[in-house]
């Protein structure tokens, strides 16, 4: 009776699940199994093409610079803010979730004001006189790897903030007072406890990094194209549905890889971590 | 005493402030500027951009819908959801583990893939309304948000008040309404504004999903930028923060901003 009820109110819900993400998704990635021409065509096709190589080889490459680089770079910040006052520590949290909660559409924009022609980098570099033209910086992996750690930055910061607010001080007391250096103390005590909340967060960049759109189709356009935007527009420029399936039913399989992949690191590098 | 932090740490971590702050105040000054392309700092000031919101169309009606999904996407699955929190805990023997992972599985499925998909199985082929399967769309997204921060208001909540009133003969329904409810107030506002500025947000899945008529916001500024580099989008871009401020400024009310750093 107890459990009839549970499952009454789970329900909807679970109907909701049901019918519109694991049936559409399990289609989808069923039907690149059942066009003519065998059950692999589509993925031998996908890899027999050189440009839909480019795009996979490219948009892995985006995502693995973007989640090193974020990792280093939140880790750093997010120590400094663990260690912060408590007065500090809140304004600075604050700070990083105001861009968090803004769209992945603005935050992106603001790029194209900044690295445009006539953006404020290229007006900077004139003025100093490094470069006599503008140079032409959208459009470029690079523009789209800044964007992308621009974008991934903050979460990383606040999934490492409560990780690192965990490790004791008295823990990096200790061990300045028995001779370390604080480099030492940062490389021998602070990263090896912070390993599972770095590689929660680089699951999440990775997989965000790997799967996004708004941020290559600003900043890359269809010079850059990435996993995203070919899903786009195989599927809403060239009605290529069988193509657009198999691009998301490839992107399903690498951010499973990487889930599971990363799991089993962590597993390896902390024994206590479930 | 706390440990000291070398300062070129401090600096880079202020270095890296700035960098996240820096686009945004950008942005902000750009939708200020009175030329007629974005640049950066303005030349000379004016609202006249906020103005050009209203007056472009597209822009009008694209903020009404997606207010209307948003808000009306966070009802429905605060509906479904709230109960389904209750059901996870508090029959949580009775229900299976698999359960509680699959209301977060829209978070883990790539988005994109997501939007694809409901265009191919749901929009296509059947007669809903672009409306419907946009809202459709917005409600799955929004979901895991809702059950998951309903639901760590409901784990702190104590099952024998609820009992207790029961048993003292409060009809089951009555009961969820005055003494379940009221003690997970804040896990519901905070689900909801949550869940509201994440659909406001949405691009990956509005993508495929909005039509001939119907389109979402984010959508809209995409398109936008394509052909226009003006300074309408930038003052957008700060309609959309200032309701980014609103959204921290209730939330830090209900459950204090930390809630948003877990």
């Amino acid at each position: 009776m107890r459990r009839l009820t549970g499952w009454m109110l789970s329900l909807p819900a679970l109907a909701l699940v049901v019918a519109c993400l694991i049936l559409p998704v399990g289609a989808t990635i069923l039907a690149t199994f059942a066009e003519p021409g065998g059950p692999f065509a589509p993925y031998v096709a996908f890899f027999n093409s050189g440009f839909r190589r480019t795009v996979l080889w490219r948009t892995l490459e985006i995502a693995t610079i973007t989640t090193l680089v974020s990792l280093v770079v939140g880790f750093l910040t997010a120590f400094v803010v663990s260690r912060a006052p408590p007065r500090w520590r809140s304004i600075l949290i604050i700070a990083a979730v105001f861009p968090l909660l803004t769209g992945v559409v603005v935050r992106s924009f603001a790029w194209l004001i900044v690295l445009g022609k006539n953006g404020i980098l290229n007006s900077f570099l004139l003025w100093v006189g490094v470069v006599d033209a503008p140079l032409s910086m959208l459009y470029t992996q690079g523009s789209v790897i800044v964007a992308m750690v621009y974008l991934f930055v903050p979460l990383m910061i606040l999934t490492l903030v409560g990780v690192l607010e965990g490790i004791p001080d008295d823990l990096l007391q200790a061990a300045a007072s028995l001779g370390a250096t604080p480099a030492a103390t940062f490389r021998q005590v602070v990263f090896p406890l912070a390993v599972p909340g770095l590689i929660v967060g680089a699951v999440l960049v990775f997989t965000g990094s790997f799967t996004a759109y708004a941020t290559p189709q600003l900043l890359g356009g269809e010079r850059q194209m990435v996993m995203g935007t070919l899903l786009h527009q195989r599927a809403m420029v060239a009605f290529d549905w069988a193509g657009a399936s198999t691009v998301a039913a490839i992107m399903v399989v690498v951010t499973i890889l990487v889930v599971l992949g990363m799991t089993r690191v962590a597993k390896r590098l902390n024994p206590m971590a479930t | 005493m706390r440990s000291s932090v070398p300062l070129p740490l401090i600096a880079f971590a202020v270095l890296v402030y700035l960098f996240l702050m820096g686009p945004l105040v950008i942005v902000f000054g750009a939708a200020l500027s009175d030329t007629s392309y974005l640049t950066f700092p303005p030349k000379g000031l004016t609202l006249h951009w906020f103005w050009q919101i209203w007056e472009i169309g597209a822009f009008r009606r694209t903020i009404v819908t997606s207010l209307q999904i948003a808000f009306l996407a966070t009802a429905l699955a605060l509906l479904i959801g709230i109960p389904a929190a209750y059901a996870l805990n508090r029959y949580r023997i009775q229900l299976p583990g698999w359960l509680s992972t699959l209301f977060v599985l829209p978070v883990l499925v790539p988005e994109i893939v997501l939007g694809f998909s409901l265009l191919r199985s749901v929009a296509v082929g059947s007669d809903l309304p672009i409306f419907a399967t946009l809202l459709m769309g917005h409600t799955l997204i929004v979901l895991p948000y809702c059950v998951r921060v309903v639901s760590a208001s409901l784990a702190s909540f104590d099952f024998a008040i609820e009992e207790a009133a029961v048993s003292l003969g409060s009809p089951p329904l009555k009961t969820f309404f005055t003494i379940v409810l009221p003690n997970i107030r804040a896990g519901v506002i905070a689900a909801f504004i949550l869940a509201f500025i994440t659909s406001v947000n949405d691009v990956s899945v509005s993508l495929f999903l909005t039509g001939p008529g119907v389109s979402t916001l984010p959508i809209q500024i995409l398109a936008h930028v394509e052909q226009f580099f003006d300074p309408v989008v930038a003052s957008v871009s700060v309609l959309l923060m200032l309701l980014t401020v609103a959204v921290m400024a209730v939330v830090e009310r209900t459950l204090g901003l930390t809630f948003l750093a877990k």
